[in-house]
């Protein structure tokens, strides 16, 4: 019966065939493979539609808006490459600190997440006490928080911390020592409108996330092996420092990167605390570039700018893709 | 000897009992002050009513008053001084923009590894090799990407639709869909209570092209463990390749689809970088989510409290959410075990 009914329809006759992929035996005959070949040419196609556009954009020297659909360069201009490099935005900042704005936040918080995780990543894995069940449900509270609902009270509690320069020329360390008489003071510093600030604030999301990830790893690490060096007289430190912690490098490296991909792209803290072109971002000056207000800016150059915040992200994925992938659904998904 | 022998035992017994503590001391520590602490004070915030005037003494400040749950109030009566929000109808786009999401990308995801692990398939690898791209590109470059491809004027899209068009009339098409701005939804009707503008296919056709390759990695590699007797074995008793595919095929990969279908929900129902940067919750917010709108109420409109209450409220939603897709998940193991 069901052979009967998808010989009429092609879908399901494109279905009907092996999928192991592994059964050796009669090849594919050459009407289907045609067929699925085209098939697959046209999911190519419709894969590599935007990435050609963006390419051919970024390579071409036309400031103007494209007036036509070209999805092959006609020229290889590196015009606009150059262009976002010498002066990104129209603010005082150079590509090269924007680059390492990003970079210092991403790896900063990407690092500090992690050290910090993993112990506790390790106690939630391997021991039974009391507090167990209660202590998880409150780390995995913040993940249910996007980053945008936590961003309230802490722009509130970092905007506390202020260094300002009094009058008679003592410093005033907000909240602790405040100006004599109750003047504000020349503001020198504020610990929410700072990198330093803005990384804080990551990490509040980025630690509940590096626990959950590493603990669902942690799971996965046979016991044996710690009961093994425990029978030789190993203690609980010497096991998780000499025995867990080198068996869990390949996921803390996984880790670190999923959360070096999405600290990269952060926007919302980095938008929402940070007032000073000095610290901008490169996810920032993508979205001034392209924004409600940046209708003067040359398409070309706007491409360019993606090309280069995409590049380093594709580089690690590619690079990392397969154990990203595992880590993602065998980590943080079952917890 | 004898006495000391169970006194270094109690001793490293509660030495152990401590240790797990001490494990997570400097992440319970961190986390206190930059996590616990902010959640409490946004609780409490929420039912005041902060804003730019009590930035800098925050609770200490003089003016501040307790409004009991008038935030909460108006926020889910519509009652807030903002354009175009109503609270039930986000939430319902929300829903509805997860969802419909999920139930694309996964059997594409599906369908599209089971292709490409036909054998005797040419080029596979090369396919499966490009077919990964979407995944490597940023979500916030994407969507900049489409929001251009989107353009009424230069973008790619209506370009290529005149083209196409132009192909069939044999004349110089002009094609200016206001993609992004077209407040009129097109299919009347479609989702009661929030009608879904042009702006909201645009989001679906970007998102399609990043969300499918995602689900077509996690579907290849569970294909690859189905061990290939349970298809000979098939193929003996007489099974059509159909049959293999609904009796094999679709059971054993579900186990890996579903956490990943879970992952794909949770993700998208938060999808905050590629919202606001394709569409900015527009026209009039009817592609609004509720992470594009609580960034709204602190960004734009300043109105600290407010924007906690709103906070709170993503938050009983997110607990809702996750009880839910916590119970689906749960539900493979007990398939696993079966």
């Amino acid at each position: 019966m069901i052979t009967a009914s998808s010989s009429k329809n092609p879908i399901l006759r494109v279905l009907n065939m092996n999928t192991s992929g592994q059964v050796s035996g009669r090849s594919l005959p050459l009407w289907r493979q045609l067929l699925l070949q085209l098939l697959c040419f046209f999911i190519l196609c419709t894969v590599m539609f935007p990435i050609m556009y963006i390419l051919t954009m970024s390579f071409s020297s036309q400031t103007s808006r494209p007036s036509s659909l070209d999805l092959f360069p006609k020229e290889i201009s590196l015009v606009a490459y150059k262009q976002v490099l010498d002066r990104p935005t129209g603010n005082p900042v150079t590509f090269v600190e924007l680059l390492s704005n990003s970079f210092k936040l991403s790896i900063g918080v990407g690092i500090v997440a992690l050290f910090v995780a993993v112990t506790a990543a390790y106690a939630f894995s391997r021991f039974k006490f009391k507090m167990r069940e209660v202590m998880m449900v409150m780390v995995f509270i913040p993940l249910l928080m996007p980053a945008v609902g936590l961003a309230t009270p802490l722009y509130l509690l970092l905007n506390q911390f202020r260094i300002a320069e009094c009058s008679d020329g003592a410093a005033s360390i907000l909240p602790l020592f405040a100006c004599s008489g109750g003047e504000r003071g020349r503001l020198l510093f504020n610990l929410r409108d700072s990198l330093l600030g803005v990384g804080i604030a990551m990490t509040a999301t980025a630690l509940p996330f590096a626990v959950w990830n590493l603990k669902g790893y942690l799971d996965t690490i046979p016991k044996e092996l710690e009961e093994a060096a425990a029978i030789d007289g190993a203690d609980a430190n010497q096991t998780f420092w000499k025995i867990v912690l080198p068996l869990a490098v390949p996921q803390l490296a996984v880790t670190f990167f999923i959360g070096f991909i999405g600290h990269w792209q952060e926007f919302v803290l980095t938008w929402l605390f940070l007032s000073q072109p000095k610290d901008y971002t490169l996810a920032m000056t993508l979205y001034n570039m392209t924004g409600q207000y940046a209708t003067s800016i040359p398409w070309n150059r706007f491409a360019a700018m993606a090309v280069i915040v995409a590049f380093p992200v594709a580089v690690m994925y590619i690079a990392l893709q397969k154990h990203i992938v595992g880590g993602l659904t065998g980590g943080s998904v079952k917890g | 000897m004898a006495t000391a022998k169970p006194e270094t035992r109690r001793r490293s017994g509660n030495q152990r009992a401590l240790l797990p503590y001490l494990y997570l001391l400097p992440a319970f520590l961190i986390m206190g002050v930059i996590t616990f602490y902010p959640l409490i004070y946004q609780f409490i915030i929420s039912f005041t009513n902060f804003d730019t005037t009590h930035l800098l003494l925050g609770l200490k400040s003089p003016e501040l008053r307790f409004i009991g749950f008038k935030n909460y109030v108006d926020i889910l009566t519509g009652a807030l001084p903002v354009e175009n929000f109503n609270f039930f109808r986000v939430l319902l786009f929300n829903f509805w923009w997860a969802i419909s999401n999920v139930v694309l990308h996964v059997p594409t995801g599906v369908l599209i590894a089971v292709l490409l692990n036909t054998e005797g398939l040419w080029m596979k690898r090369i396919y499966r090799a490009i077919y990964i791209l979407p995944i490597v590109v940023p979500p916030l470059v994407v969507a900049t990407i489409w929001r251009n491809i989107f353009d009424e004027q230069y973008g790619a899209m209506n370009q290529f639709l005149a083209l196409v068009a132009g192909f069939f009339t044999q004349t110089d098409a002009v094609v200016n869909i206001r993609w992004l701005n077209e407040y009129k939804p097109p299919i009347p009707g479609f989702l009661p209570g929030a009608e879904l503008t042009l702006a909201y296919y645009a989001m679906m056709i970007a998102n399609f092209w990043l969300g499918w390759p995602f689900m077509s990695l996690v579907a290849t590699g569970a294909l690859q463990s189905i061990p290939r007797d349970l298809y000979e074995a098939a193929a003996i008793d007489g099974a059509t390749g159909n049959q293999q595919f609904w009796n094999i095929t679709v059971p054993l990969l579900r186990p890996a689809m579903i956490p990943a279908a879970v992952y794909g929900f949770t993700l998208t129902f938060n999808l905050f970088n590629f919202v606001f940067f394709m569409t900015g919750g527009g026209p009039a917010r009817s592609t609004e989510i509720l992470v594009t709108f609580a960034y709204n109420l602190v960004r734009n409109l300043r109105w600290y409290g407010v924007a906690a209450a709103f906070a709170v409220i993503i938050f009983i939603v997110a607990l809702i959410v996750f009880l839910i897709t916590n119970r689906i998940t749960r539900a493979t193991k007990t398939y696993q075990e079966a």
